[in-house]
């Protein structure tokens, strides 16, 4: 599904990955971990197409395509979906809008015939159990006022809603309690089908308790040092990331 | 964005889509202004002494007058001299006794602007008053409207066949020493709309006025006057476009609005005169005076206006709420792009007591586009328990344009109540990667979240033309992102 070779980016001239090699299959579950400033939120960014980055090195390819060749909502089309880990605000756009607009554009790009204004409603109602998502923000514009916690169930809804092959979940767990975390890790784990592959981008093992990875991947200053199975998370937990710092040379 | 001389061109003439020319034969008097070229026009018209009159006062104090400097618009100096101030298609006889007569390339041209004459077109419901350069060429649905008594034709007919209600109320609410740009089209308006809504009747239609620029270095002056009396209802929209030319050309209009005791006028505007190239070359200046009086009590006027098109817009629609417990409105959406500059807003002028008034307006800026909202709110000393409530939202397309607000507020009663709110806000980048990663293209995303911000005031439009002023929008904006 996602081949990532030797990824090279570099964001104001400062190179951030430093040669990425990444291979997830459909029905997988990869977590990416690593401590700040490692490069986490920029591979989540560069695979979606985020401008401000420039990749000097390497290739992505999504289904076998050259996804660094398509513009960002080619590849939303193409099912490439990122759970942002600060979702804006869109004042004046309604949730429900927004997401109808996305869900016929990718429709349209599937070659199927766009969903009209009921069909859409049974689909939001339907989804929105998944996350238990209060309808009311549904209709509210898009992330307006949202508390944190909010506004990340409201990705995982739109991910419900949008069905995609890939869904990139940039550090989701960030600024959840308990409570949320299980919510939105409950919702993931239903989306987890044998079709899709999903990447978990997150700092903390909490997440990998409810939603258990089938590769965990370390990444550090640009590159990935080191990948395992779950325990390797655990392993992340009790010993933090400085046994891993200085990687050597292959 | 890179494009060579010739695409961009290309782009321009693709956006304006009303930018074509009428090939038609025209009778025009000669470039430049003296009293000679006013009774040339107004014999031409074939108008009343008192009527020429009034013109020539107006010519005279216009005179001894200085443009305006105090706006937030930049143009080189006008040259009055320089431009034609009556052009009209010829006519075979003394004009079209109906639409079987008007001449056919005028019919087509309305139709490719979206606009049939024909009463059984798309605009079924709605009566159209059809002003083309500098006289009215066409009007819809009199009978229809006659049959309850409704009075809607051009200016210049209503000056021959209701000369008593022209006389009473021209220059009743901005008399001729008014301002600069309203004297001015007071000693040289030429044509324009007409509408008397009788005591206690609801007009059963919309009525429209669509003016069109046709002639080359021709002004247009037209003048609308509307009369609702007691109880009367009248919802009133007007459309404007433009060939797409290199040099500017002016437009200075004057609408004049009277509501009576109870009697409601809704007056809407989509303005779309050719706004100039990407480079700021031509495009019209619409330098407006609009003001309505609501001179009876519990009377009420709203204006609406979408404001996409011109070089420059000046243009601040006003009300007089001199009736007690009399109501104004104003919702506007202001669009600058290119090199567009608008300048606009209102003045709530409260006088009676217990009056009411509300101001929303949105400014979009996108380009190099400057946007000014420009308002007053003033509560008079009698006008006890006034209110007033003024929202005024910007929103910035891009790092090259601005916006401004200067909202003036002067209060002389202590128990009037004022609110006004104002915020500003930039679509960014981050917004629209968010609606491209679910799929939205860029283009999609800013007319999406422009139709957002300007909800609140499409909905005060008439439905048949929400739609149209949406699209509208859209295409004003194209090529606004990247």
């Amino acid at each position: 599904m996602l081949e990532v070779e030797d990824l090279h980016a570099s964001a104001n001239g400062r190179e951030i990955l430093k040669g990425v090699d990444l291979a997830v299959k459909a029905g997988e579950v990869h977590a990416i971990m690593g401590p700040n400033g490692s490069g986490k939120s920029t591979l989540a960014h560069v695979i979606a197409g985020r401008p401000g980055y420039e990749v000097t090195r390497g290739r992505v390819l999504y289904k076998g395509q050259d996804l660094l060749a398509m513009t960002p909502e080619a590849r939303a089309r193409e099912g490439v979906f990122l759970a942002f880990q600060y979702p804006v605000e869109i004042p004046g756009v309604s949730n429900v809008y927004f997401l109808k607009a996305a869900l016929n554009a990718i429709r349209k790009h599937r070659g199927q015939s766009e969903l009209d204004a009921m069909d859409f409603l049974s689909l939001v109602k339907e989804k929105a159990k998944l996350v238990d998502i209060d309808e009311s923000l549904v209709k509210r514009p898009v992330n307006e006022g949202f508390s944190g916690g909010e506004k990340k169930r409201n990705e995982i809804f739109q991910m419900a809603i949008l069905d995609p092959q890939l869904a990139v979940l940039d550090e989701t767990d960030s600024g959840l309690d308990i409570d949320a975390l299980r919510i939105v890790a409950g919702g993931v784990n239903q989306l987890r089908t044998p079709e899709r592959a999903i990447v978990l981008v997150t700092h903390y093992q909490r997440l990998l308790d409810y939603i258990v990875p089938d590769v965990v991947h370390v990444l550090l200053d640009g590159r990935i040092v080191k990948s395992g199975d779950k325990e390797l998370a655990r392993e992340l937990e009790a010993r933090g990331y400085e046994w891993l710092e200085a990687p050597a040379a292959p | 964005m890179s494009s060579d001389s010739i695409t961009a061109q290309d782009i321009a003439q693709r956006e304006y889509r009303a930018g074509f020319v009428t090939d038609i034969e025209s009778e025009s008097v000669p470039a430049g202004l003296s009293e000679d070229v006013i009774r040339l026009i107004s014999a031409k018209k074939g108008e009343p002494e008192w009527l020429l009159e009034w013109r020539l006062k107006a010519y005279r104090h216009w005179l001894t007058m200085k443009e305006p400097t105090w706006a937030n618009v930049h143009h080189p100096p006008i040259d009055y001299q320089s431009i034609v101030y009556y052009s009209a298609p010829k006519q075979k006889k003394d004009g079209p006794k109906s639409l079987a007569e008007v001449d056919p390339k005028l019919l087509e041209t309305y139709e490719k602007l979206g606009v049939p004459l024909h009463e059984r077109a798309k605009l079924a419901g709605v009566a159209v008053d059809a002003v083309f350069d500098s006289v009215s060429v066409a009007t819809t649905f009199r009978e229809k409207l006659e049959e309850v008594g409704v009075i809607f034709c051009s200016f210049s007919e209503a000056v021959q066949k209701h000369p008593e209600l022209v006389r009473k109320w021209l220059g009743s609410v901005v008399p001729y020493t008014d301002n600069f740009f309203a004297t001015l089209n007071s000693a040289v308006f030429t044509d324009g709309s007409f509408c008397y809504v009788p005591k206690g009747v609801r007009c059963p239609m919309e009525l429209s006025t669509y003016f069109r620029i046709n002639a080359a270095n021709t002004g247009q002056f037209e003048r609308t006057l509307i009369i609702a009396e007691e109880g009367a209802y009248v919802s009133y929209l007007e459309g404007c476009t433009a060939p797409i030319r290199d040099e500017n050309q002016l437009h200075a209009a004057v609408v004049e609005l009277i509501a009576l005791d109870h009697g409601q006028i809704k007056y809407s505007t989509v303005q779309n005169w050719y706004p100039g190239d990407k480079e700021g070359r031509g495009g019209i200046y619409n330098f407006v005076t609009k003001r309505g009086k609501c001179l009876g009590r519990a009377s009420k006027i709203s204006w609406t206006q979408v404001e996409t098109g011109s070089a420059i817009t000046w243009k601040y629609p006003s009300c007089i709420l001199q009736g007690d417990d009399s109501v104004g409105e104003f919702y506007s959406v202001a669009l600058a792009n290119n090199y567009q500059q608008a300048d606009t807003g209102t003045k709530m002028i409260h006088i009676g007591k217990n009056t009411r008034s509300t101001i929303i307006s949105k400014g979009i800026s996108a380009g190099h586009g400057q946007n000014t909202y420009r308002g007053l709110v003033r509560i008079g000393k009698a006008a006890d328990d006034s209110r007033n409530y003024s929202q005024c939202d910007s929103l910035l397309l891009g790092d090259l344009c601005g916006a401004h607000t200067f909202p003036y507020i002067e209060v002389l009663n202590s128990t009037a109540q004022m609110e006004h709110e104002a915020s500003t806000s930039k679509i960014g980048e981050d917004q629209l990667f968010y609606f491209q990663q679910r799929g939205i293209a860029p283009e999609d995303a800013v007319s999406m979240i422009v139709n957002g911000f300007c909800k609140e005031v499409f909905k005060e439009l008439p439905m048949e033309f929400a739609v149209e002023a949406q699209k509208l929008l859209g295409v004003s904006l194209e090529g606004s992102v990247g």
